[in-house]
């Protein structure tokens, strides 16, 4: 039986305002899927989101949302989980977001490893404000504000992701709704900070200039700059400079979260413990 | 009321006002003079099971405190002007959406880095609109040790009460002072919080911006049933973005009427040797630290025999306007003393339709001195 929707979204505010074809909404029902295979009551589930397209998507789903400024998702979900360490915090962002305004809030959510979920739809381009450079473009493409091509080396999230210290990194593209709800399953079930780089076309504003007019188009593009990581593995340096590879990256269970470590800040604070040391760490610098 | 004696630091009895007033969540970022309200109150807050966090930024801490303040929960940030400069575009979510939030600023020198060691009001015209858009600001100011205390309890009360940003203007003088202060016991503060109001229907009827066109909005705590939308755009009754034309002047009026239809909720002055002053005699207008070198003032002043008195406005925005009418009217001399230049003395003319207000200010980092403004006050007369 088709997997209903309804009970998780706002009915009254479809259509969405995302274009015919953008892969935001296949994101939202992997998501909404991905939500009730853990079992997460609605009322135990905070949605975060930016500014951009993907701001729009916490207006969409019936949970407790909160539709936050610029870049800022991170930091908002921050003060919403420390207070409520037992709920449910996914913050949902665009390449923009994550990466360039609110990029340091994301290196310092990595860093934490709080539990929260962060997605982050990577459709390369600033797409509501019409086709502007993202932090995710790739060189050589067109742009609204790079219109010779644009020259900025393009970030890679998920080493971003890695390095900063996330004890989950996933990447998975639209093509494949199925995969993208496993990961996301694997990811939201556990404790720590989760980053998702979710790859989505943007024909509109992305594909319209970059001869990708089609969502067809572009997304044959991502599948071609895309592999699994198995097969990445395989491939020479040559051939990785120009693929992502796809799958959980790294999965640290072992990792504390940051809420869990603030309990131990609270009991030396109450008199029940002694102070935190090096000695409480297993990685001490 | 019962009151107790301590001996403290400003900095020190705002982040103890904030615990005592039943704060839960501090969000900051490092920044001279203010550091030590986070110093304290990253003791404090654990203590009681609340949480502190040092944030990477000062958009960060701000924007974490709103996220634990969306929840139900009060929270607080501590600044100086240039974290509020950087603070402000979440200052105007916490505006639009209706989010209460205390904002503690110990004021230093500026424009930009300034004199980060020193003192200044240089935040004060800053506080009254720190974001863009239409809102109004509620700014109180400490003008002593106690009240670092008893103003940063009342900003939770009426952060609460009005369902946005107040922030507390300390600056470096006062923050940093140390001393005995006599401030109302912790369970006296207790017995003054009123909880925000909370919709007890059914979910199905709950309208969180729906309300009256002087109200605030009625924000339920978050995960308990309740489900709704918080965003910086403008909304509907329910919260949800909107572009109908009603919807939204609606919204942006009622942001401006639920505070200016309530100032009398909010004003809070001091005058100090006022009630005998005469069309001849001398006003000064002061407030923060300023204020307590113009009432040495005005005992010198008087012990020569120059009448003067001292307004002091302690809710700084909304301005008492008709306060400083009545006494503009009624005195010809008005001294406005600032640490900044005619930040506030603007204002005085604004609302007293006078140009002729003498000023005194300094900018140099430095406090100004009772002799200075005695000086000044004989020059004027």
């Amino acid at each position: 039986m088709a997997f209903n929707y309804d009970q998780y979204l706002r009915l009254e505010k479809m259509p969405t305002l995302w274009c015919w074809g953008c892969g935001d909404g296949v994101i939202l029902k992997a998501v909404i899927r991905a939500i009730e295979t853990c079992g997460w009551k609605q009322d135990d589930v905070c949605v975060v989101s930016g500014i951009g397209c993907s701001g729009r998507f916490s207006s969409y789903v019936d949970f407790n949302t909160v539709h936050t400024t610029h870049g800022r998702t991170v930091a908002f979900a921050t003060g919403i989980k420390l207070m409520h360490p037992d709920k449910h915090v996914i913050c949902v962002a665009g390449d923009g977001d994550a990466l360039a305004i609110g990029g340091n809030h994301t290196i310092h959510g990595c860093r934490r490893n709080i539990d929260i979920k962060f997605i982050m739809i990577n459709n390369f381009i600033y797409g509501l404000t019409n086709s502007q450079t993202s932090p995710t473009t790739p060189r050589g493409m067109w742009t609204v504000s790079q219109k010779s091509g644009n020259i900025d080396p393009t970030f890679n999230a998920c080493d971003l992701a890695i390095a900063a210290g996330a004890s989950f990194v996933a990447r998975e593209t639209i093509l494949d709704p199925k995969k993208l709800e496993k990961v996301l399953v694997k990811g939201f079930q556990h404790r720590g900070f989760a980053f998702f780089d979710v790859m989505s076309n943007c024909h509109i504003n992305l594909g319209r200039k970059n001869k990708m007019q089609s969502a067809m188009e572009n997304l044959e593009w991502i599948d071609s700059i895309t592999t699994p990581l198995k097969k990445w593995e395989a491939l020479s340096d040559e051939e990785k400079l120009n693929k992502f590879p796809t799958g959980i990256l790294k999965h640290d269970e072992n990792a504390r979260e940051y809420c869990d470590m603030y309990e131990d800040v609270k009991a030396y604070h109450q008199g029940k413990r002694k102070a935190i040391t090096q000695d409480d760490f297993e990685k001490k610098i | 009321m019962e009151l107790r004696e301590v001996i403290s630091t400003g900095n020190d009895l705002a982040a103890e006002a904030a615990v005592d007033a039943g704060c839960m969540f501090f969000g900051g970022y490092p920044i001279t003079p203010s550091s030590e309200i986070m110093h304290t109150i990253s003791d404090l807050l654990p203590a009681v099971g609340g949480v502190a966090i040092q944030m990477e930024d000062e958009i960060a801490g701000i924007a974490c405190a709103v996220g634990a303040s969306m929840t139900g929960v009060r929270a607080m940030t501590a600044t100086s002007g240039p974290g509020i400069s950087l603070k402000a575009e979440n200052l105007g979510l916490a505006q639009m959406a209706e989010v209460p939030l205390v904002v503690v600023d110990v004021m230093r020198g500026g424009p930009s880095t300034g004199l980060p060691t020193r003192v200044s009001q240089g935040d004060v015209r800053q506080a009254k609109n720190p974001s863009h858009g239409d809102y109004r600001s509620i700014t109180l100011c400490a003008g002593n040790l106690a009240e670092c205390y008893t103003e940063t309890v009342r900003a939770f009360n009426l952060a609460d009460r009005f369902m946005q940003p107040v922030i507390v203007l300390l600056d470096e003088t006062i923050g940093h002072m140390h001393g005995k202060a006599v401030i109302p016991t912790a369970e006296e503060v207790k017995k003054g919080i009123v909880p925000r109001k909370t919709f007890t229907g059914a979910p199905e009827d709950y309208r969180p911006y729906g309300v009256g066109p002087d109200e605030p909005a009625v924000l339920n705590p978050m995960f308990q049933g309740y489900r709704y939308h918080f965003t910086g755009l403008h909304h509907d009754a329910k919260g949800f973005p909107t572009e109908e034309i009603e919807t939204c002047r609606k919204l942006i009026q009622r942001l401006e009427d639920k505070v200016m239809m309530h100032t009398d909720e909010l004003e809070l002055n001091e005058e100090f040797m006022c009630d005998d002053l005469e069309e001849n005699d001398v006003l000064i207008i002061a407030y923060g630290s300023v204020s307590l070198a113009a009432k040495e003032s005005i005992r010198h002043l008087r012990a020569e025999g120059i009448k003067a008195g001292l307004f002091r406005p302690i809710t700084l925005w909304p301005s008492p306007a008709n306060r400083i009418k009545y006494f503009t009217d009624k005195v010809k001399n008005v001294l406005c003393v600032e640490l900044n230049i005619r930040q506030y003395t603007e204002e005085v003319e604004r609302v007293s339709s006078r140009l002729d207000i003498h000023g005194l200010y300094k900018v140099n980092g430095r406090a100004i001195s009772p002799y200075e403004i005695v000086n000044k006050v004989k020059e004027i007369i």
